[in-house]
Parts: C-alpha cells; structure tokens; sequence
C-alpha cells in the first residue's frame, strides 16, 4: 500500500511536470506576442523591448522555464501581465466560487443521475426504462451553453425563480449546478442503471427474497448500498469534465470563478494566469485519479493494488 | 505468402461471420434507428441547402427585421424566424449543418487515425516507445480538454480548417487508451504468437491480423467520437474563437445572437436543438452498434 501510493505520487508529480512542461511550451510557441499587448498599439520598439526585457521574456525558452518552475516550488504562479496582481492569489480569491459550483454540479447530478438508474433498473426492459434511458443521451448529448441558457430563459427570464446571473444567495447557485449536473447526470444515471443490475443478479438478493424480505427493505437494505458504492467512487474521475465544463457555464452565468478567470485571460493572451489555471485544473484532476484509484479497494476487496 | 503448416487451406476470415448483418440489426433497433434518421435528415439538409429555402445564408433582408430592427419570430415567410441581421435561421442552420457535419468527420477522423496509431504502436511494440507513448497519453488526460481546445483556439487565426485540427489534437486521447489496450491483450493471443514464430513480419501482423480486430473498437469509438467533436465545435464557435462568422455555424449563430437571447429566445432554441438532435443521434448509433459489435457485451441483452 504504502509503495504503491509512493509511485503513483510520483507519477502524478511526473505527470503535472509534463502538464506545465507541455503548457509552457504551447503558450512560448504562440503566434501572438503577450508584449504587444500589454504595450498597445502605439508603444515604441524601445518601450516594447523594455517590457520584454522586465518580464524576462527575452531569454531563451529553457531558462524561461526554470525560472517558472523554480517559483512554482514556492507556490508562486507569477504576476499577471495585465492585472499586475499575483497569479496565486487571484486563483485563491476564484477558486471558493469554483469549488461551490463544484460540490453543486455533483449534488445535481448524484441525486438526478442515481434516481434515474435506480429506477431503471428495478424497472428493467420497461418503458420506464427506455425513456429513463433515451434521457440519458439527452443528457450527454446536450451542450452545456445550450442548457444554461434555456435554463436561464424559462426560470430566471420567463419565470423569475432565480437571478439571472451572478454570486450570492444559494439561489445563484441552482441554475448553474443543474446546468453542470445535467451533463454528469447522464452518465451516473447509466453506470447505477448497470450497478444496480449487476447487484440486482446476485445470489445474497435472491436469498434475501427467499427469506421472505418485504421489496423496499430488499432494495434500499441490500442492494442499494452494494450498488452505489462503485458509481459514487467515479466522482474522482469526474473531476476532468467537470474541469472542462466550468469555462463555459461559469461565463454563462456570470460566476466569478477560476473558468471565468482563465477565459478572460485568454482573451487578453494574460499567458500566467492561463498557465496558472491549466496547472490547477491539472492538479485537480490528476488529485481526482488519484483518490479515486486509492478508493477503489475499499469499495471492492477484490480488487487490488498494483 | 502461403502457410507452411497447412498450404492447402483457404484464407481464414475470423470476423466475416459475426459481422454480417450489422446494419441489420441496427435498423431493428428503434434508438439506432432514430438516430440514424436524424443523420440522413441532417446530411439531406447539408446537401440540399441551397435549395432548400430560396433565401440566400448571408443575404441581410430588408423585410427580415421588425421596424424597430429587432428578429422576426417564426412566421410563414421565415419558418424558423431571423437572425440579429434580417438572415433566415433557417437557412443558416441548414449551411450550419455543412460545418457540423465537415468538422465532425475531419476533426473525428483525423482524431481517430493519432488515438489508433498511438494505441497501436504503444500496444505492439512496447519497450521505450510504448511507454513513452503511454505516459504522454497519460499527461495529456491531466489536460482539461476543453481549456486546452480554447487555448489552442484562440492563439490561431480560427478558420474552419484550424478548428478541425484543435479538436483532433484534443480528442485523440481516448482512443488510444482504449486501442492501447486492446492491442496489447491482442498481441499476447497464441494466434499472433504463431504467425511470429512462422516469420512473419510486423506490419503484415498489423495490418492483417491486428487491425481487423481492433475494426470494431474504432468503428464504435469513431462514431461517439463524432458526437464529442459536434459538442466541442459548438462549444468553441459559442465562444467565439471557433468558426467565424459569416460562415455559419449552430455555435456561431447562438454566439451571434446572444445579446437577443432574451427578447428572442428562438435564435438560441432552434440552433441548440440542431446541436443536440446531432450529437444525441450518433450518441445512440455509437451505442447500438457498441452493443452489436462487442462481443463481450453479446447474449447480455
């Protein structure tokens, strides 16, 4: 166990240092100069050249990068070109609004997702089931800007339930978690479904129907828990597309997180932060693979680290 | 080149058999069935659109604004409504299919052929390049995908051919772990095992014994492949760094008429269903043909 966790610490490490390694690279190698844009439109050559010289973006690519690195190991992400602000910080002053909507999408889509599969597969082969089941693909299949604005549509602008965007009230929260637990919805709704039919055909079920167990004990009591176990431990894995959803619905909604940060920088060519939040959603979803794949036994002895 | 063991016996073709009647038995199944209408629905509009509506995509007509300037809502002339500029939606979504359909079908392709040769190549060979490829591929799923695509995006001049090439770069991943996989498992089996001791060669092994195998994998994988890409074209072009207007696009023209959203709720409804009719159908095809063409998934139904 214990030298099992050590390598894979390492390989996650190994891995972010490619992460930053790769980033790095991209964003050295892009075709619009950061300079520039900082400098504006009428900037001397001379007062151009400063401003490359001060952010050391004139040295080669390797030394460039050691430097990075060399503050990256003290937490030190760099200053924005464009704020002035430090990198960490603005991260950290982003990153509660992130996580909020974090633990909202995957509440939505536990509590949407579970249902479904838990109902279809007790009503296996049924109507129920099909429909539960086309609603699904409906759910991965649907575009998460799409989602967010009809939701804003019909219950902010039509109906008036919820604000219409922005940070605050748990009321803010609604709309984009169940625009980002739609998406994820789907697919827990699928795993439980198959979960539940595995559980569903084993033996210890058939001898708790035997016994003469009433249907609901059956199901909440015994097979219930054997079955979600396995579906929730996938959350460590959701991490990635969660990660990937939070550009887009946090720029829907207004939501003041590390999505929205990284997509303003983006725009600006504001290449630390980018660097910055690459690095972070990395971490996360590197940290989800990780507890997830540290989990697993637990959930299921009969299977074993390696 | 003929068998030593046994000259006399005619080429075996493993997978002819169970293969047949693939389409058949996705036409019987009714979800592969819808979807694979809403593809030849949405193919037929692509094809046809020019004839389609008699209205030109980028045409700006005067009668396509409300006096105020504002979108007309579906009516009889424009039957989906218009856009911010007086443009049919409906002829813009029929052009937006072209771009869909070429982008899912480049981009997947291209996407395909990397995760393939990857996985092939890392699955096969092994050794150092095998797990140099590997870890690469493990590197690239720490990346968050879309923040990666919209990086890449927006650092070039976005063109259509741009977008298809971002995406790709971004989707091949999946594929390769799971080709990786299931070459490695396949080249353990006794029957590649023999025609390595009868002498032959790496790529006749490949091409001939490997790659037919793994046909199916890249035919289920190639088809919810399509559906990921259609998203993320969507996606990009919603944010205004994928394809660029006046070429249209279902992400663009939501991007374009966002600011009436409100007022004009139709020009996000009608674009947003196209996208997700589009995805959700090969979504199901992908499914179904997952279920036929997988044999450790047969008799479970």
């Amino acid at each position: 166990m214990i030298a099992y966790l050590g390598r894979r610490l390492i390989q996650s490490l190994l891995i972010l240092l490619g992460v930053s390694l790769i980033t790095f690279a991209l964003l050295y190698l892009l075709p619009a100069d950061p300079v520039r844009q900082i400098a504006g439109r009428s900037a001397t050559p001379e007062t151009v050249e400063n401003i490359r010289r001060q952010l050391g973006l004139d040295q080669p690519f390797i030394v460039q990068y050691w430097h990075y690195l060399a503050r990256l190991l003290g937490g030190d992400l760099g200053r924005s070109y464009i704020q002035r602000s430090e990198v960490t910080e603005l991260i950290v002053s982003r990153l509660p609004a992130s996580l909020l909507l974090m633990v909202g999408a995957i509440l939505c889509e536990l509590a949407i997702g579970l249902t479904m599969g838990l109902i279809a597969a007790v009503r296996r082969g049924t109507a129920t089931d099909q429909t539960l089941m086309v609603a699904s693909f409906v759910g991965v299949s649907a575009p998460q800007f799409v989602v967010g604005l009809l939701l804003l549509y019909v219950f902010a602008v039509r109906l008036g339930w919820f604000p219409i965007g922005g940070y605050g009230s748990w009321r803010h929260l609604v709309l984009p978690s169940l625009t980002m637990g739609i998406l994820g919805a789907g697919w827990y709704a699928r795993m439980m479904r198959s979960s539940m039919i595995d559980v569903l055909r084993q033996d210890y079920m058939r001898t708790a129907r035997a016994k003469g167990l009433a249907r609901g004990a059956i199901l909440f009591r015994h097979a219930l828990p054997n079955a979600i176990l396995p579906v929730v431990a996938m959350i460590g894995i959701d991490v990635g597309v969660f990660m990937g959803g939070i550009v887009v619905v946090e720029s829907v909604f207004g939501w003041p997180g590390i999505g929205q940060l990284a997509w303003q920088a983006i725009q600006r060519v504001d290449i630390p932060i980018i660097m910055g939040v690459t690095l972070v959603s990395a971490f996360a979803i590197v940290l989800g693979n990780l507890l997830a794949d540290i989990i697993a036994p637990f959930i299921d002895p009969r299977i074993k680290l390696r | 080149m003929t068998n030593p063991i046994a000259p006399d016996l005619p080429a075996v073709r493993m997978p002819a058999k169970p293969r047949a009647g693939v389409w058949r038995r996705l036409v019987r199944r009714p979800l592969a069935l819808l979807g694979l209408i809403i593809v030849a629905l949405v193919l037929a509009g692509a094809i046809l659109a020019p004839w389609l509506t008699g209205y030109d995509p980028n045409e700006q007509m005067f009668d396509g604004l409300t006096l105020e300037g504002s979108p007309l809502p579906p009516n009889a002339k424009f039957w989906l409504g218009t856009d911010l500029l007086g443009r049919d939606l409906l002829t813009r979504i029929l052009f937006g299919a072209r771009t869909s359909l070429i982008i899912g079908i480049v981009a997947n392709g291209v996407a395909l052929f990397i995760g393939t040769l990857v996985g092939v190549t890392a699955g096969y060979f092994r050794g150092w390049i095998g797990s140099a490829l590997m870890r690469f591929t493990d590197l690239m799923m720490a990346f968050p995908a879309l923040l990666l695509a919209i990086c890449l995006a927006a650092v070039f001049e976005p063109s259509l051919w741009i977008v298809a090439m971002v995406i790709a770069l971004v989707n091949w991943v999946q594929t390769a772990r799971v080709i990786y996989t299931e070459t490695s498992s396949l080249s353990e089996r006794e029957f590649i095992d023999a025609e390595r001791t009868i002498g032959a060669s790496a790529p006749r092994i490949l091409i001939r014994h490997i790659l037919p195998h793994l046909l199916p994998t890249i035919i289920v994988w190639g088809t919810l492949g399509i559906s990921t890409t259609v998203l993320l074209e969507a996606t990009l072009s919603y944010l205004g760094i994928g394809v660029q207007p006046p070429t249209a696009s279902w992400g663009n023209i939501i991007f374009e008429n966002q600011t009436y959203f409100q007022a004009a709720p139709w020009l996000v409804f009608f674009p947003g269903a196209a996208i997700l009719a589009l995805a959700l159908a090969f979504n199901l095809i992908g499914d179904a043909l997952r279920d036929i063409l997988d044999p450790t998934q047969r008799g479970r139904e």
